[in-house]
């Protein structure tokens, strides 16, 4: 058994060339009250001392429930929201200290596409000044060649010539997702963050989305850091899987591996409660059924995250938290107890 | 066992300020007593149109322009407002799918609870306290008759959801229609939702309508399902004869287009190419036309009757008509009403 820690492998892969991102001890607490007195005041600690990497062309899912601070992860990566402690490292720079100006020519590298294709597109501009806001701002093409740039784009993403000159409301839920995912892909970006992407839309269009995404990282190169709470479809998309609850990292792994020998007890309960299209595996399937709530992430208890409701909780783990540990090469697991429960 | 519900060439429309949306457009099915019906389908599908028409919630603007629902053989389409009151909550319940807006946040949830039991029962103010600390632990929530006096934000969403279906409980209805009920909770509280709703289906034996767009939940939960597309019922059968021997292009090509958990990873999806239709501007024919690979003629024109497969499913497509040509997969049937 590997017993060195996160905090040095991660060193020693700070020398690895392949390392697109690296994230260490990232941390984003949300005051939730104001009090003068230090001693009173109350931290909604969405993410607490994370720290993973995410290799070049490859692409990572970041998966959780609700309020385990997945999307904030995403968004701190992106300096959205201002890191309370710890180091984003994006080819070797460290953003987190970087001023604004410092940081424009990062936001080239780095894009997003949002969750909601409703709320995510300004219904006032056109899909043409959508799409070329962020050409025009780091100055990549002007005059026939940003409009060529711009047909290219939107022909990348499987909408036509025409659609152009119209307005987010005259598509549908997949169609607006598209012009999202063109406007991403508007400044040739690396690191590309989908939040989500594909939650808001119906089942029968999530698959073109996904399919798409997967054409334009093999085209393009790019890296992926997707965000989902849809098991199955983490599952497909991801090469390597983060398991967060409530503000920490419980398990990475490669996604083969994740799903095939979960090692944390909280990704077995999820993957175990995954609803699984096709009757006669559901039938034979255990399931392992969590009693009790999630902790709420506002003042957590000491220890573990998931001390509440595990089922192997023994005194150490609402004592220490533990930390992420290597046990097998690339299968990192935060559990105290990890060893004893897959004997 | 007889049959609970019938619902006969159901129209439902929203007479709205850009025209008729036609949300249900002719479903028929009958569901027998101590079934859970999974009805399945995308946004925008009918699938809680369809529900809401029968437990008669359809509000202005919307109306049932036709068709019958036969409840335990009473008509509900012709029951006055007052029957109608008498049936909701007591023989006919509904689980909503947002536990977080469906609670009036105003009131305890003793007062939510006992507000159903005291208008269906003749229960004094006790004994109606006393039958809904009993319908929480039932749901599990501990400390009942502590909690039992909270307002809805005291409880977390799982919670919110168990006492939604306590309240839906707590009259043994004969009929519970659930919404979504697990939608908007995570994962491993969904799991634990899905779970109580069954062991309490098998001890009190209410019939279970259940929607929803996911089919993993379906595959788990029902005995029968409704496949619903564009305001139209596309397939009908038990849940092994919709996952395993699916005879519609749509019921197919939706199997096709979600990753399973077993399949390899790298494995490409297969999308259904296209959107669901403008239910404003229905199609003419099959809904499903525009996007189906095997389209012909006849399906943009008309859509298709349903053809019997056997005595339990069938599958309103053309291909299955003994003159269309044959396709991989796809098993002849026998028109009904052809």
């Amino acid at each position: 058994m590997a017993d060195n820690n996160l905090s040095q492998s991660t060193q020693n892969a700070s020398v690895d060339k392949d390392v697109l991102l690296q994230v260490k001890n990232l941390a984003k607490y949300f005051s939730v009250n104001s009090s003068l007195r230090k001693s009173h005041r109350k931290y909604l600690k969405a993410v607490d001392d994370i720290s993973f990497q995410i290799k070049k062309g490859e692409t990572f899912g970041l998966v959780g429930e609700s309020g385990c601070g997945k999307s904030t992860t995403g968004r701190t990566i992106l300096r959205l929201y201002e890191p309370t402690a710890g180091q984003i490292m994006y080819n070797g720079v460290d953003l987190s200290p970087l001023s604004d100006r410092q940081m424009l020519p990062y936001r080239k590298k780095m894009q997003m596409i949002f969750q909601d294709p409703y709320a995510s597109l300004n219904g006032r501009m056109t899909v043409n000044d959508i799409i070329g806001e962020g050409i025009e701002t780091h100055d990549l093409y002007k005059g026939a060649e940003k409009t060529e740039r711009i047909y290219d784009l939107v022909n990348h993403v499987g909408l036509k010539k025409e659609h152009v000159n119209r307005y987010p409301h005259e598509f549908s839920g997949g169609q607006r997702q598209r012009i999202g995912i063109a406007r991403a892909l508007a400044v040739e970006p690396e690191l590309v963050i989908c939040d989500e992407p594909i939650s808001a839309l119906d089942v029968s269009v999530q698959a073109q989305v996904v399919n798409m995404l997967e054409d334009l990282q093999n085209e393009m190169g790019l890296t992926y850091l997707f965000i989902a709470h849809d098991l199955s479809m983490v599952k497909h998309i991801s090469d390597r899987i983060g398991v967060m609850y409530v503000g920490k990292l419980m398990e990475v792994c490669n996604s083969e591996l994740l799903y095939e020998n979960p090692l944390h007890p909280y990704t077995q309960a999820l993957l175990s409660a995954i609803p699984i299209p096709d009757p006669i595996v559901t039938r034979n399937n255990q399931r392992i059924i969590l009693e009790g709530d999630v902790q709420s992430p506002i003042n957590p208890l000491p220890g573990c995250r998931f001390a509440t409701r595990c089922m192997y909780k023994q005194d150490i783990c609402t004592q220490v938290t533990p930390e992420l540990r290597e046990l097998e090469s690339d299968h990192f697991v935060a559990c105290h107890l990890v060893e004893e429960i897959n004997k | 066992m007889g049959k609970i519900l019938e619902v006969n060439n159901l129209h439902t429309s929203f007479f709205t300020h850009l025209g008729e949306v036609q949300a249900v457009r002719g479903s028929d099915f009958s569901m027998e007593e101590g079934d859970i019906l999974g009805i399945v389908g995308e946004s925008g599908s009918g699938k809680s149109v369809t529900a809401l028409s029968v437990i008669g919630l359809i509000d202005e603007p919307g109306k049932i322009k036709e068709g019958d629902i036969i409840f335990d053989g009473k008509d509900l389409t012709e029951l006055s407002y007052k029957e109608l009151s008498d049936l909701r909550g007591n023989d006919i319940s509904m689980i909503f799918q947002d536990p977080m807006t469906s609670l009036n946040p105003v009131f305890t949830i003793k007062n939510q609870m006992m507000e159903v039991i005291r208008r269906h029962t003749d229960m004094s103010k006790a004994e109606a306290k006393q039958h809904a600390i009993k319908m929480l632990e039932i749901v599990g929530i501990p400390e009942a008759e502590a909690r039992i006096s909270s307002y809805p934000h005291e409880f977390s969403g799982g919670m919110r959801q168990r006492v939604m279906i306590a309240t839906a409980l707590s009259c043994n209805p004969k009929l519970l229609i659930a919404d979504e009920p697990s939608t908007a909770l995570d994962v491993t509280i969904q799991a634990q939702i899905l779970d109580l709703m069954l062991s309490l289906q098998k001890e009190i034996k209410t019939s279970i309508i259940l929607i929803t767009h996911d089919l993993g939940v379906i595959a788990e939960v029902c005995t029968s399902i409704i496949v619903m597309y564009g305001g139209m019922i596309m397939e009908k059968g038990t849940v092994d004869e919709i996952f395993y021997e699916a005879s519609h292009p749509y019921t197919i090509g939706l199997h096709k287009s979600v990753p399973s958990m077993s399949r390899k990873s790298n494995e490409r999806l297969v999308p259904i190419a296209g959107s669901p239709p403008d239910l404003l501007k229905p199609p003419a024919g099959c809904p499903f036309s525009p996007r189906c690979d095997h389209a012909m003629q006849i399906c943009l024109e008309l859509p298709a009757p349903m053809f019997d497969i056997n005595k339990t499913h069938c599958s309103a497509c053309w291909l299955l008509h003994e003159d269309a040509p044959k396709v991989e997969g796809i098993e002849k049937g026998e028109a009904k009403n052809g």
